[in-house]
């Protein structure tokens, strides 16, 4: 899947060059945003390890079983694979509630972390399980009580009113929630997206 | 989305909350919180460097297309009837730039503030797309890339049709609550 979007991008990317004549700007672009990349992934170094830290500190004190247990049965309809004592209940759940409250910077470690744990769930550890699918659907689409980011841009901008969004997003992601969840559950049972590592090699699907 | 600060006031309390709120707890619950902290901290920066080459996949293809003037071309096709129901040019480039950069969106939302005024129609509804979507090529490429899984298998189109849901419903409540 990623190799087919990856090269659709690409194709675009030259047809557009060729109409549009835009061929510094593209070069520029290549070098500029991986450049970025690297920047990103540094930047996120310091957020990564404080929260890693803070994840650990919150698992030992015995918080993150908390947590788990109260919210164990709406996480067993979600991922009915994980079991309740799993690492993966804990750190998934600490990364909904930061995506509900707008607390980007402390979601990407989490979810990362999140992934880990569930990658040691996971018997073909180069395919994606049904647990990481529905993961990523409900983090892409995760229910916003506070869409900070969007505040800040109204508010900035003059807005006034620039709280008057949290209704209307609170309800958009709700929607966009159960159409995620929804998906990935239809998806999951599909022949066409089955885990095929059984197979032995490969199928080149992907 | 990449590493912004928290920046409404309720954010923040919750972001506090969460930073004092855990080592308390620990402290009281009598872990040793300092050597704790540092033996979560220490695997920071190897799973920074084991993502850096899925990013600078991702980013520079879509760095590539949107310099390319791609995107101009696809957000110019928007029909007449959906301009009607104030989904504009401008927001079918939100739409579509969303789940491909959060810079860029950010950029776009911006954009549609500063030409409209920040109480107009247009940038009520941008906020509330850019709010209920998620650039969802680049949470796939950072988680998946962290636990190097390569076959994501139905990840994307989950995603996708999250995105999907997201903005039609934006545009649907919007037209409801704003106008």
């Amino acid at each position: 899947m990623l190799n087919t979007i990856w090269l659709l991008l690409l194709v675009a990317a030259a047809i557009t060059t060729i109409i549009t004549g835009n061929y510094k700007e593209v070069v520029a672009a290549a070098t500029e945003t991986s450049g970025n990349a690297f920047k990103l992934a540094l930047g996120l170094t310091g957020l990564m390890s404080l929260w890693l830290g803070m994840m650990k500190i919150a698992e030992r004190s015995g918080l993150i079983n908390l947590i788990t247990r109260a919210i164990f049965p709406l996480m067993k309809l979600l991922y009915p694979k994980v079991p309740q004592d799993h690492p993966a209940m804990g750190s998934m759940a600490m990364n909904m509630a930061a995506n509900m409250f707008g607390l980007n910077n402390a979601a990407t470690p989490l979810g990362i972390r999140a992934m880990e744990d569930l990658a040691d769930l996971n018997p073909n550890k180069k395919v994606a399980s049904d647990a990481m699918c529905m993961f990523l659907a409900i983090n892409t689409s995760s229910i916003q009580f506070v869409p900070a980011g969007a505040i800040a841009l109204l508010a900035a901008g003059g807005s006034s009113d620039p709280t008057g969004i949290v209704a209307p997003t609170l309800l958009a992601t709700t929607c966009s929630t159960v159409f995620g969840i929804l998906a990935a559950k239809i998806f999951s049972k599909m022949k066409m997206f089955a885990d095929t590592s059984d197979v032995g090699e490969e199928n080149g699907t992907n | 989305m990449g590493p912004t600060e928290p920046s409404s006031l309720i954010s923040s309390l919750i972001f506090l909350v969460f930073l004092f709120g855990i080592p308390f707890y620990g402290a009281v619950k009598g872990v040793k919180i300092y050597e704790c902290f540092i033996e979560g901290a220490k695997e920071g920066f190897e799973v920074t460097v084991r993502i850096i080459p899925y990013l600078v996949a991702i980013l520079v293809a879509v760095g590539l297309f949107r310099a390319s003037g791609a995107m101009t071309f696809i957000s110019g096709m928007t029909p007449d009837c959906l301009t009607r129901l104030g989904v504009t040019p401008e927001i079918i480039s939100l739409i579509l730039v969303r789940p491909l950069s959060g810079g860029a969106s950010l950029g776009i939302v911006g954009e549609i503030i500063a030409t409209h005024g920040a109480d107009s129609y247009q940038a009520k509804l941008a906020s509330v797309i850019m709010g209920s979507t998620e650039t969802t090529f680049y949470v796939i490429s950072v988680y998946f890339g962290a636990v190097a899984v390569s076959r994501v298998r139905y990840a994307v189109h989950a995603g996708l049709i999250a995105d999907a849901a997201g903005a039609i419903s934006a545009i649907i409540i919007c037209a409801y609550f704003f106008k």
